[in-house]
């Protein structure tokens, strides 16, 4: 098994006014490449931190946290903005698309970053937009599509640059159960396809169901691991 | 250039706010153009002054009159080189509005201590020659159609005639240039010994002594023998250099470069607020759309960019078209200021203040948001 990702004694802690609240304690976890990973737990158990970690946007208080063969706890924060840029593709609830761009221009934005010329940008935006089904909607803003496009639109987003691994916080959490499902067999497809790595926040149980595993975290700790399939 | 539809984005997003923020900058820079553009125009008139030549005018005021005899004393001061006298006419064409600066020369002597006017030699033994004739600056003839042999009525807001008139006539006789000072191609000379000799008051007296030097270091004390030439007799001299006399000229009409400066520092400083306040606002609410930019890979200076792109594109569009339309407007004002053009220094100043107004109003939100907590801002925090 290659590793995608490896937390080895993650202990998170955050500052409430004069407080220092702990909110991971010495957390350990592997997960392997093309997994597509599901995370549960109540509110406030820590699980959006833990994506926040394996997403390269958080750093931990001690342990190490290993992603893609970097060990991302000794990166400055300037190596860990590239870092993202090339690993890292990011999903989120309320979708975070631009409102002025298009959907094509909003796919664009990371590849911006890359040394590609503005035809070599075209083509990898019509394959994104291929890959989720919405090549009819390239030209329109994100208020003419509807929630479950925009997802798909973030997704395209999150894909385009063609990262390893996709980190996706609560993706179906603001859409009715049709546009949920689609959204789900997307990554779903992006997983068993494409062998992307998938680590997912979800509250909802259909939603984990889809994961080849899932994981629940509780009070900072995870409690228990299943496989599915 | 590939980020310009993100920068375009930022900026259209609230159309309206974007598009009166836009107008306020430009009616600032038209503004700033016109005004900026005077009062360049007028301080050309004092840069553009000769070190090598003095003014001679009565000590209590300069519209005191100093007796024609005083140039041949003046003369022989060491260090004088040259001397000769002028005097406001105070003239105007059909209506008072239509200014003409014009003034009674001594013709023999004038144009050998103003080289930058270029008039042709025989024009000007035209004019020595014709008791009415006149010199004019070819935009003077140019704006009303005045060419050589016309004969062109002047009304004075001074000097009567002899028949109690304030009206005067003059014939063309040349029609001069000065590429150095195009403020000078505005004017009308004419002869002194008609001006005298028809004028009804003040007979004798001129309105200021022009005197060239030889070494220009030497000007405080060929000043100071001057006026000790005529201390305690009845017309007290005060001399200064050129300069001085086009600065304190000026200042008959209002100290222009404190009222301007003042006009275009209280804009600039309510627009400081208005641009900054706008960006404060624009960026502000997009918080997490930036926190999604650091998310996806986008640097702090990469970040900081994108806003100081938007206040440049916002506030360097808008200023160039605001002093497109001070240039546009600025030849109407020609006539007042002696000037067609607007400086293109001004052009220069106005779009520095549009980088400095871009820089001032973007920096402190875009430092906002290149030290961004993404954890905090993508929570909404």
């Amino acid at each position: 098994m290659v590793e995608a990702v490896s937390l080895v004694d993650v202990v998170k802690r955050y500052r409430r006014g004069k407080e220092s609240v702990e909110v991971l304690h010495g957390l350990n976890l592997v997960i392997a490449e093309g997994e597509f990973v599901a995370i549960m737990g109540p509110s406030g158990s820590g699980k959006s931190t833990l994506l926040n970690l394996i997403g390269g946007i958080d750093r931990a208080d001690s342990g190490s946290v290993t992603v893609s063969g970097q060990r991302l706890d000794q990166m400055s924060e300037a190596q860990l903005t590239r870092w993202r840029a090339g690993h890292i593709g990011f999903v989120f609830q309320f979708y975070n698309l631009m409102p002025a761009l298009t959907a094509a221009a909003n796919i664009e934005l990371p590849l911006l970053l890359l040394p590609l010329s503005s035809a070599q940008r075209r083509a990898r935006v019509a394959a994104a937009l291929e890959v989720v089904g919405l090549s009819d909607r390239a030209r329109h803003k994100p208020a003419e599509l509807s929630g479950g496009q925009q997802q798909r639109v973030a997704i395209a987003r999150a894909l385009v640059s063609d990262p390893p691994i996709l980190v996706c916080d609560e993706p179906t959490g603001d859409l009715d159960r049709q546009s949920a499902t689609e959204v789900l067999e997307l990554l779903n497809f992006l997983s068993e396809r494409q062998g992307k790595t998938i680590v997912m926040v979800t509250h909802d149980q259909k939603a984990a169901d889809m994961a080849t595993r899932q994981l629940h975290v509780d009070k900072g700790k995870l409690i228990d691991k299943e496989y599915v399939a | 250039m590939k980020y310009f539809p993100l920068v375009w984005a930022g900026l259209t997003r609230k159309k309206l706010r974007t598009l009166f923020t836009f107008l306020s900058v430009i009616v600032a820079f038209l503004l700033f153009g016109l005004l900026q553009g005077v009062n360049a125009a007028f301080s050309q008139g004092v840069e553009g002054a000769h070190l090598d030549r003095l003014v001679v005018q009565g000590k209590v005021s300069m519209t005191d009159q100093l007796p024609l005899a005083f140039g041949t004393r003046i003369a022989s001061v060491p260090g004088v080189s040259g001397v000769t006298y002028g005097t406001w006419f105070g003239g105007y064409y059909q209506d008072p509005k239509n200014n003409i600066f014009s003034f009674p020369v001594d013709v023999a002597s004038y144009f050998d201590l103003f080289p930058e006017i270029r008039l042709p030699v025989e024009q000007r033994a035209a004019l020595a020659k014709t008791r009415t004739g006149a010199v004019i600056g070819r935009r003077l003839a140019e704006k009303y159609g005045w060419k050589i042999g016309d004969n062109i009525p002047i009304k004075s807001t001074i000097w009567t005639n002899r028949d109690g008139t304030s009206d005067w006539n003059f014939q063309v006789v040349g029609i001069f240039a000065s590429p150095d000072d195009p403020s000078l191609e505005q004017r009308l000379f004419f002869n002194n010994d008609y001006f005298d000799e028809a004028r009804s008051f003040e007979k004798g007296l001129v309105g200021w002594y022009s005197v060239r030097i030889d070494n220009p270091a030497h000007a405080t004390a060929i000043a100071q023998a001057i006026d000790q030439l005529f201390t305690n007799s009845d017309h007290e001299t005060k001399t200064v250099t050129e300069k001085e006399f086009t600065q304190s000229f000026l200042k008959q009409i209002g100290d222009i470069n404190f009222i301007v400066s003042s006009i275009i520092g209280a804009v600039f400083f309510a627009l400081l607020f208005l641009t900054g306040n706008t960006m404060m606002q624009s960026v502000h609410e997009r918080v997490t759309e930036f926190a999604v930019l650091k998310t996806i890979g986008y640097s702090d200076r990469a970040v900081l960019a994108i806003v100081i792109a938007e206040g440049l594109m916002l506030a360097l569009a808008a200023a160039l078209l605001g002093l497109a339309g001070s240039s546009a407007a600025f030849p109407l004002l020609e006539s007042v200021v002696g000037v067609p053009h607007l400086p293109i220094s001004v052009l220069g100043l106005g779009l520095f203040y549009a980088l400095v107004l871009a820089l001032v109003t973007t920096l402190l939100p875009g430092l906002r948001v290149a030290r961004l907590n993404l954890v905090d801002a993508l929570a909404g925090r």
